[in-house]
C-alpha cells in the first residue's frame, strides 16, 4: 500500500510546461444543413478565416449539399416550423401556412441585404477567390443523384470522407461541424 | 499612448500597430510597416492604399466584398497583394483603422 501511496505521491505534480499560444492555421467546415442560416454560419466562418490569414476548407454533406448546387445555392430557405427560436410565441401551425417559409426567407434575405451580405453564390466566389476551397461529399451526392455540373463552378471535387479528413491535415487545424 | 518610431518622426499607434490617426500617414510610413509585413509595396498596392484611405475618410466600413465590388481590385488580386488577412494588413499600412467587418 505504501508503496503506491510513494507511486502516485512521486508522479510529477501540476505545473504544466508553458506552451506558446498555438494559433489555427487551418479550419475545415462541414456543412450539413441546408437553412439559410446554417449555411451561412458555415460561410461566414470560412471567409473570416481567409480574411485573418487562416487556410480554410469546405465539405458540404446532405441537405448542406443545396447550398452549393447552381439551382438552389441562391434560393435557400430557413424554418419557420420546428424552429423555437423564429419568432417565439408563433404558434406553430400558422408557421405552416403555405408561403409563411418562403415570406420569412424573403425577409430574412432582406435584412442580410442591409448588412451587405452576399448572396449564397458571391460568397462562394468570395471564399473561393482568397484561396479557399470547397467540396461536396460522395456518399450525398450519389444519394441525392447530383453529379459534378450540378454543382457551382468553385466546387472543387466530389470527395470521400477519407479525402475530407486529408484536408485537414497538419498542426492547427479545427474541424468545425455545423 | 505608443508610438512608432519611423524614419521621419513619431507617429501615435495603438497596441495592434494600426495609426491613430490617418492624418500622420506618408507614403514613406506605408514602406516602413510594409516592411514589417514582408510586402515590398508597389503602385499597384498604393492604388488599393489610396482608394482604402479615401473611403475611410469618407466614414464607409470596410469589407472585403466592397474593396472587390470597387473596380479597382478583384478579391483574388487583393489577396495576391496583401497576403495573410489582406484587409487588417491593408488598413495597417494604409494608417487607417483595424476594419471592424465580419465579411
Amino acid at each position: 500500500m505504501n508503496d503506491v501511496m510513494e507511486k502516485i505521491q512521486t508522479k510529477p505534480t501540476g505545473v504544466p510546461a508553458k506552451k506558446e499560444k498555438a494559433k489555427v492555421k487551418k479550419v475545415l467546415i462541414i456543412c450539413s444543413k441546408g437553412k439559410i442560416e446554417d449555411v451561412y454560419a458555415a460561410l461566414v466562418m470560412a471567409n473570416g478565416a481567409l480574411m485573418e490569414g487562416i487556410e480554410a476548407k469546405m465539405f458540404f454533406t446532405f441537405f448542406g449539399l443545396e447550398a452549393i448546387t447552381k439551382k438552389n445555392a441562391d434560393h435557400l430557405h430557413t424554418a419557420t416550423v420546428g424552429n423555437p427560436a423564429f419568432m417565439p410565441g408563433l404558434p406553430t401551425m400558422l408557421g405552416g401556412l403555405p408561403g409563411f417559409e418562403a415570406f420569412a426567407s424573403y425577409m430574412m434575405k432582406k435584412e442580410m441585404d442591409k448588412l451587405d451580405m452576399p448572396h449564397v453564390t458571391e460568397f462562394i466566389q468570395m471564399i473561393d477567390a482568397g484561396g479557399g476551397e470547397i467540396y461536396a461529399c460522395k456518399l450525398a451526392a450519389d444519394m441525392f443523384h447530383l453529379k459534378k455540373e450540378d454543382f457551382l463552378p468553385e466546387v472543387k471535387g466530389i470527395i470521400t470522407v477519407g479525402d475530407m479528413y486529408a484536408l485537414a491535415d497538419g498542426e492547427g487545424t479545427q474541424i468545425i461541424f455545423i | 499612448m505608443e508610438t512608432l518610431v519611423m524614419n521621419n518622426g513619431k507617429v501615435d499607434v495603438n497596441e495592434e500597430g494600426y495609426l491613430k490617426n490617418p492624418a500622420q500617414w506618408t507614403p514613406e510610413l506605408g514602406h516602413e510597416i510594409a516592411k514589417e509585413v514582408n510586402i515590398e509595396l508597389t503602385d499597384r498596392h498604393f492604388e488599393v492604399l489610396n482608394w482604402l484611405r479615401a473611403k475611410q475618410a469618407e466614414g464607409v466600413a470596410l469589407s472585403i466584398r466592397k474593396v472587390g465590388n470597387s473596380g479597382l481590385v478583384d478579391i483574388k488580386e487583393f489577396y495576391q497583394l496583401f497576403p495573410g488577412g489582406p484587409l487588417k494588413i491593408s488598413s495597417k499600412i494604409a494608417g487607417i483603422p483595424k476594419p471592424v467587418s465580419c465579411i
